[in-house]
């Protein structure tokens, strides 16, 4: 017995050390892209390939997400307020949810499954493929060249999709709401329009740039770990998917602490 | 001149490199043989930087890489070509961007001078006109050519290769060792090939060198190594499982 508890302190030791260790290697990735920050501005262009690969290629997953989204929202808070609460306040309670959690989170769940896992694969395929070694073996930094322009593609576009995805939205509520529900038209957008705040607007787009930065992170950091061969690729995949998602739902929650709490507490 | 001592290396529980010695005159071709996992690679890629030892030293020209932080490594790694294995050509960019990649980012020249230095060492390696092809056309043959003009596109003082014949049909393998021995005597390079395509070995080294347990057991000629009585380099040469190399 004391035998098996010994094995299993040993055990946790151990895997508290592999996560202070793993910590430590993302700080250091993040740290010295933050220092190849200001040259990888010289390859702009990989940086525009990236924002296209990330944010214009995630628009049709991104539009059907939203758009279903939405009419869920709208079906759900018909059937919430009957009796309770006049119907007049759905558009109301739909940008608002939209816009504050379901738009950031939903659109980094998504592109997070779509982007991190194809960051993880492309730069796991270079590192089996010694190509990321040739990088070095040319003196041209590895962080430059591919995380720095993932990374920065990440943060700038999520935004820029998360804006899109609320639009959506809030288009496929007011679908919902017309056709199915009965509301006037006129009625869902003057709900949107009254209940429509720019500080939730802020708040769901300075968690989409942190939530991009997680992503890109994930994706570069564990495409760089990758071992081995097909198998490493796919667990490092595996990894950057499920990494992203657990990190992207617990920082919302605390930054729903401090933008709601604290920032736009008044 | 590139000179090794004591090299030790363990990756995993196994001692890769124990206590390596080797020193490689200016302007030689050196070949290194040895059984697949004795650490060929492993030497290669530390006598360019791209891992630290545990112990010893590498000396190029008289500097020593362990006491250099990455940027001076990379000045050291400027002087250096490397072919690898896998020919490790970038996907997503064309056979002519490959080849120019390394001296764009350095700005080593003007563009007009970089286009006729990647149309140059294309036409060297014999793929003349193939600027615009996609790696992902191209057979294995003509990946590893790519990458053997990449390799030599900032005319470096040495060249690595990393088995540049393995996988390729005997005859594709003749071209690729061919190229070897004419970029020797057009650049004056010194180059290290790691190989266990011994007549490769034969056809492009001054010197053959086999690796064992971590260590340099034999070094001559390659005639040499073909007359040695040296147990280790008999079997090996000989290709027989039995002997003191156990499997």
């Amino acid at each position: 017995m004391e035998e098996i508890a010994a094995r299993g302190a040993r055990y946790a030791r151990r895997r508290v050390a592999d996560w202070f260790a793993e910590v430590g290697r993302i700080t250091l990735m993040v740290g010295e892209a933050a220092r190849a920050f200001v040259p990888a501005l010289r390859s702009f262009r990989l940086i525009v390939d990236q924002m296209n690969t990330i944010g214009v290629g995630s628009l049709w997953l991104v539009t059907v997400v939203s758009l279903f989204t939405g009419g869920v929202a709208a079906v759900q808070a018909a059937y919430q307020f009957s009796s309770v609460v006049p119907l007049k306040f759905i558009g109301a309670v739909i940008v608002r949810s939209v816009i504050i959690e379901l738009g950031p989170v939903l659109t980094a769940l998504v592109v997070g499954g779509r982007v991190g896992a194809s960051i993880a694969a492309e730069l796991g395929t270079m590192k089996v493929t010694e190509q990321i070694d040739a990088l070095r073996a040319m003196a041209l930094n590895p962080i430059r060249f591919l995380v720095v322009p993932r990374l920065v593609a990440s943060i700038l576009m999520l935004p820029v999709v998360t804006i899109y995805a609320n639009a959506i939205a809030v288009f496929g509520g007011f679908v919902v709401a017309t056709v199915a529900i009965g509301i006037s038209g006129h009625i869902y957008v003057t709900g949107v329009k009254q209940y429509f705040f720019i500080k939730d607007l802020s708040s769901g787009l300075l968690k989409s740039m942190v939530f991009g930065g997680i992503i890109g992170v994930m994706g570069c950091y564990h495409g760089f770990r990758t071992e081995g061969g097909a198998e490493g690729v796919g667990k490092a995949t595996t990894n950057a998917v499920v990494a992203s998602c657990v990190l992207v739902l617990i920082t919302d929650y605390l930054l729903a602490h401090v933008l709601f709490r604290v920032i736009f507490a008044s | 001149m590139i000179r090794i001592r004591g090299l030790s290396k363990r990756l995993g529980r196994k001692q890769v490199l124990d206590g390596l010695d080797l020193e490689i005159p200016s302007g030689e071709t050196w070949v290194i043989i040895g059984r697949s996992g004795t650490g060929k690679s492993v030497l290669l890629k530390h006598i360019i930087g791209l891992m630290k030892p545990d112990a010893g030293s590498i000396e190029i020209d008289g500097e020593d890489l362990a006491a250099m932080d990455e940027s001076q490594i990379n000045e050291v790694r400027k002087r250096f070509g490397m072919l690898f294995q896998s020919s490790a050509l970038f996907d997503s960019l064309s056979v002519g961007e490959n080849v120019g990649l390394a001296l764009r980012e350095h700005r080593m020249m003007p563009e007009d001078k970089i286009r006729e230095r990647v149309t140059e060492r294309l036409d060297w390696v014999g793929l003349a006109g193939s600027e615009k092809q996609r790696p992902s056309d191209l057979s294995g043959g003509m990946r590893k050519r790519v990458g053997l003009a990449r390799a030599i596109a900032m005319d470096p003082q040495f060249i690595l290769y990393d088995e540049p014949t393995t996988g390729l049909d005997p005859i594709t393998a003749d071209v690729i060792d061919q190229l070897i021995r004419a970029m020797q005597q057009r650049m004056r390079v010194t180059s290290v090939v790691v190989t266990h395509d011994l007549a490769s070995a034969y056809k492009v080294g001054d010197r053959i060198a086999m690796l064992h347990d971590g260590k340099v057991v034999f070094q001559g000629t390659p005639e040499e190594t073909r007359a040695s009585r040296d147990p280790l380099v008999k079997q090996f040469i000989e290709g027989s499982s039995e002997g003191p190399i156990q499997v």
